[in-house]
């Protein structure tokens, strides 16, 4: 039954041009545009086949695998163009296979489009082997032992537990195997719907042509950079991946330095202190700007370092540049030499046991053969329009080549990278898509978990102020969630900024247990145009979480009535 | 934060909607919406406070309409700290969120009056900030008169001085390059703030010289604590104590080991009895002695006895039908501001076991006789001495009875345990002359019984009562068997 539905399914995806005409007369897309934010997601896609779209993507992709003659002789029956068959080697090629990359082919072979991946290092990019999820490894230990060493917690809850302890390797094997395991996911799933995945450095050749490795070239009717970026590491810094060490290096957790001293304090650094102030080390914080955690919300940030760093073994300099770190070595530690960030003066000296320099991460675009094409690239960022196509150094754009990800430093989360390669397959497929921004949440994983999407307040009130509307604040507390309570974690707080004037939701902020999950509520309504006002009647499940953000829209003042009118009820 | 606050937040004028700015001087008046202006009339008219009109409260503010008290999460500035107008001083929890609380004068914190983690009501001064440096004694004196339940933790800090690094051996000296500056760990930086260490004359031992938390805690006398220490498994909940078998609960800080001694770390259970003991200090007790007669008790006892009733037995019984009468020396106080009568009379027997103490408990005294009491006991010890004691048999106890008659001491006071009301101190019953009310002698047994109680609760009325009717039911212990 599932089988005939999926291929009923998967032939209109293999006609896109018939198929869009139809969709693209909409006003506006009447379906939920298919976003995938974490191409991690998709990995079930290649083992499962319990959802008929996997099957109408696993379908299709067998038609695109096939042999040549077999798509050909299709796309002639179906009366399209298909020219890519005929005169490409593929309809797209992505260069780099982290997770843009990978949610863009998997897009890209659900729509019919036969694609291939070139990567020069690994399958899964930064966000699998040096990111995102083995950090998430790192830090689901870290939560358990901050969970087992906090006496007054445990007592609150009547638990007995004696000395929490931890084996340096053991929690480094958790990371390595967790980043095999989601390495080998995402490649089976790639290679289980057909997409080609090309070993060897990528580069552009020219106009829909690119070299793999030394001498292998492929063409492509449509070329996608997804190259991502590398850590950050400013001049004057010598890493040496021991005592002087970025992101990559930590991930290894090779040591767990009695002291250390991280250098910016985002996300990354952030994430990383949480880790290892959990494991015993103290941290000391260096920040080029006047307070910690720059880009959140100042309220939360203000929270979040009210819990994260105040009671916690870290202590911080603010305003402070480090121009000249040197690794420990003949018997003396790591130094780290500080200047004022304004005066550019000397201020003081460190010395501590190691350095992580988490000053954020630079686009990998070197050797690309971008000059091929006339593309400049602007502090190595390549420069791209909304719709993520590249633009020359003369301003127009490049036919057929786009960028996504970290490359083109729009929005530096995997996430993102995703979507915005998602985004450029709808317009592929012949189906317009910009992306909206302010609707890609972000978080970060600490204890608790700190997560945003939209603009903060002062973006906001900067905007009200230049297009003249009004601005307002909700706030609800962590304090009042029964669910919260029950779990001992009322530290925390959810603020939404939305315009009264018509419900508009203009940014969301939470700083509490499992803040991350709680996001997409507020992020999937921006995407989809929600307004409070019809927010405020969902129902949530008691007692959850989640009603810290039912709390949060209800307590929104909108002075508009009337919202879009509520679905039909349906008799089931 | 609910939405009554909120919109409160987005409607104020301030600059900053995130925290809500105030103090005042000595107007009790609502301080939130103050202009200055306003309080200088109010300090004007009020020629009687002049003198301290420089000296300025904290009060803690009304963060919602609903808040009635005001929880103290942090001080953001110490003692001393220089303050500037709108600069965030003390983060405030209301019932619903966590604020921020700014000062809107420039000054001195001079003194902290509610610490961390304590509770004011609305209004209540929560600390003293001085406009020169001359004012913070003052203000400080001022803290520490400030009656209720404001300790002044300035003075409460340890005068510490640094001990030499005497016998452990001095980090080696680094080759002259030099005055050098000292390298200190973040958190050792932040011990050091909280104790009042100051890290430039603490010789540090870690790596390269640097001070180590550890340096600091040597520095300020604090026996460092591993965190996450198994948790007390056994007499967590009530270990009272007879006075005389009390260790010296914190030997003087800081004082260097005298050669020749040597440490033993406390074991769990006497961990559990140092704290408890540490605990009872908070509570205002009292003592009241009773002499009490026992040829009629002995003479019992010496019947009974081959069927195995003990004196404990029989004094747990005692205290017990004595209690019956006086529920109020069988309640306890636990939150300072009630009673809480006890429905059941669980008798707690302070027993020495193992070089632990440990209060075993006879459940419905007052309700079982003698016998079974008896039986029961025996039981108890017996868990005891294995090491069995399930919790309830050990920690709901609502009176104690402490006995060192055995000893030959004639007379002691206890100290109360926490969560009880009181607690009885059993001497030794020796032949006695005593005078009867027509001025015979004779020669008779007396025992001295010491209640020592909880005054909140119990007064001194009530606890001679008490000892009254114990005395009668020792006098004339027919009932015991009955």
């Amino acid at each position: 039954m599932q089988a005939s539905l999926s291929l009923s399914v998967s032939n209109p995806a293999a006609i896109p041009r018939s198929d869009h005409g139809f969709e693209s007369s909409l006003p506006f897309p009447s379906k939920p545009v298919n976003l995938r934010f974490c191409g991690l997601r998709k990995e079930a896609l290649g083992f499962s086949s319990t959802s008929s779209s996997s099957l109408s993507a696993s379908r299709s992709n067998r038609n695109v695998a096939g042999s040549k003659k077999v798509w050909a002789s299709l796309g002639g029956d179906n009366g399209s163009s298909s020219s890519a068959a005929k005169s490409f080697d593929y309809d797209l090629i992505i260069i780099g296979a982290g997770v843009g990359g990978h949610g863009a082919a998997l897009h890209a072979v659900e729509k019919g489009l036969k694609t291939a991946i070139v990567e020069g290092d690994v399958v899964g990019g930064t966000c699998v082997n040096r990111g995102c999820v083995p950090s998430k490894a790192l830090l689901a230990v870290s939560g358990r032992m901050r969970e087992l060493q906090n006496e007054h917690h445990l007592k609150a809850l009547g638990l007995q537990v004696s000395a929490a302890g931890y084996d340096r390797q053991g929690v480094a094997d958790h990371a390595n195997n967790l980043a095999t395991k989601i390495r080998s996911n995402l490649t089976n799933s790639m290679k289980a719907l057909g997409v080609d995945i090309l070993t060897g450095f990528g580069a552009v050749l020219g106009p829909q042509k690119v070299k793999v490795g030394k001498d292998t070239v492929v063409t492509a009717k449509d070329i996608i950079i997804a190259t991502g970026s590398v850590p950050f590491v400013p001049k004057g810094i010598e890493v040496d991946g021991k005592t002087v060490i970025t992101s990559d290096h930590a991930l290894k957790l090779e040591s767990v330095p009695d002291w250390i001293a991280i250098v910016g304090s985002g996300y990354i650094g952030l994430e990383f202190s949480d880790v290892y102030t959990a494991l015993g080390s103290e941290v000391t914080f260096v920040e080029a700007l006047d307070q910690l955690m720059p880009g959140f919300d100042p309220e939360i940030g203000k929270l979040a370092q009210r819990v994260l760093i105040n009671p916690r073994k870290i202590d911080y300099h603010t305003g402070v540049f480090a121009t000249k770190i040197t690794p420990a070595k003949d018997g003396k530690p790591v130094t780290i030499e500080l200047i004022d960030a304004k005066t550019k003066e000397p201020k003081e000296t460190l010395e501590v046991d190691a350095a992580l320099i988490a000053t954020g991460r630079a686009p990998f675009t070197n050797g690309l053969g971008l000059e091929n094409i006339n593309v400049a690239t602007q502090r190595g960022f390549i420069p791209v329009d909304e719709r993520m196509r590249v633009i020359d150094s003369n301003g127009d754009r490049v036919p057929h080549l786009f960028c996504i990800g970290d490359a083109n430093g729009k929005m530096m989360l995997a996430h993102a990278a995703s979507a915005q390669g998602i985004s450029v397959v709808e317009q592929l497929t012949g189906r317009d898509h910009v992306l909206n921004h302010l609707s890609i949440p972000a978080a970060c994983f600490t204890h608790p978990e700190i997560s945003m999407v939209g603009l903060t307040e002062p973006q906001a009130r900067e905007k009200a102020e230049l297009e003249g509307f009004e601005v307002a604040v909700a706030k609800t507390s962590f304090k009042a969630n029964t669910k919260a309570l029950a779990e001992n974690e009322g530290e925390g707080l959810a603020k939404l900024i939305y315009r009264p004037d018509n419900g508009e939701i203009l940014g969301v902020h939470i700083f509490g247990l499992h803040a991350a999950d709680l996001i997409h509520e507020a992020s999937n309504a921006i995407a989809l145009g929600t307004r409070i006002q019809d927010l405020k009647l969902a129902v949530h499940a008691h007692p959850t979480l989640s009603e810290v953000l039912d709390e949060l829209f209800k307590s929104a003042k909108v002075n508009a009535h009337v919202g879009s009118p509520v679905a039909e009820p349906v008799a089931v | 934060m609910a939405s009554a606050s909120s919109s409160l937040l987005t409607k104020m004028p301030t600059p900053s909607n995130t925290t809500i700015s105030f103090s005042a001087s000595l107007s009790p008046a609502l301080p939130l919406f103050h202009s200055q202006s306003h309080l200088r009339r109010h300090r004007r008219t009020g020629n009687a406070l002049r003198v301290q009109s420089k000296i300025r409260e904290i009060f803690m503010p009304a963060l919602s309409s609903t808040m009635t008290e005001g929880k103290i999460v942090s001080w953001i500035k110490s003692e001393g700290d220089l303050l500037s107008k709108g600069e965030s001083v003390v983060v405030v929890e209301s019932d619903k969120a966590d604020m921020d609380v700014e000062t809107f004068y420039d000054g001195i914190l001079a003194a902290i009056v509610v610490p961390e983690g304590e509770s004011a009501p609305v209004g209540a001064p929560i600390g003293l900030l001085a406009e020169t440096e001359d004012e913070i004694a003052e203000a400080k004196a001022k803290a520490a008169s400030a009656g209720s339940s404001a300790p002044a933790p300035a003075a409460a800090a340890p005068d510490v001085s640094p001990s030499p690094p005497a016998a452990s051996a001095p980090p080696p000296p680094r080759p002259a390059d030099g005055p050098r500056k000292t390298v200190a760990t973040p958190f050792a930086k932040k011990l050091a703030k909280q104790h009042k260490v100051d890290i430039s004359k603490v010789a540090g031992t870690g790596p390269f010289g640097r001070v180590t938390p550890g340096d600091i805690e040597a520095a300020a006398g604090i026996v460092s604590t591993k965190p996450n220490v198994a948790a007390p498994a056994v007499a967590a909940q009530s270990a009272p104590i007879a006075a005389a078998a009390t260790p010296k609960a914190a030997s003087a800080p800081s004082t260097p080991a005298l050669p020749g001694s040597t440490v033993v770390p406390f074991t769990t259970m006497q961990a559990a009895v140092s704290k408890n003991m540490l605990e009872s200090l908070s509570v205002p007790s009292f003592r009241v002695g009773y002499p009490i007669m026992t040829d009629a008790l002995d003479a019992l006892y010496e019947k009974v006895k081959p069927k195995g009733v003990t004196m404990t037995a029989l004094l747990a019984k005692a205290a017990a039908m004595a209690l019956a009468q006086h529920p109020v020396v069988n309640a306890s106080c636990k939150d300072g501001k009630s009673f809480t009568y006890n429905g059941n009379i669980n008798i707690a027997v302070a027993v020495a076991i193992n070089g632990g103490l440990i209060t075993p408990v006879l459940q419905d005294a007052d309700k079982l006789d003698l016998y079974l009491l008896s039986q029961k006991w025996k039981e108890l010890v017996e868990k005891a001495r294995a090491k069995q004691l399930q919790p309830n048999e050990y920690n709901s106890g609502t009176f104690t009875l402490s006995n060192l008659g055995m000893f030959g001491v004639d007379r002691f006071d206890a100290i109360l345990p926490p969560g009880q009301g009181a607690i009885m101190a059993v001497g030794a019953s020796k032949p006695t002359v005593v005078a009867d009310k027509d001025g015979f002698f004779s020669v008779k047994n007396k025992m001295l019984v010491n209640v020592t109680a909880d005054h909140r609760i119990v007064y001194g009325a009530d606890l001679a009562a008490f000892l009254q009717t114990f005395s009668k039911i020792i006098e004339n212990p027919e009932s015991l068997t009955m």
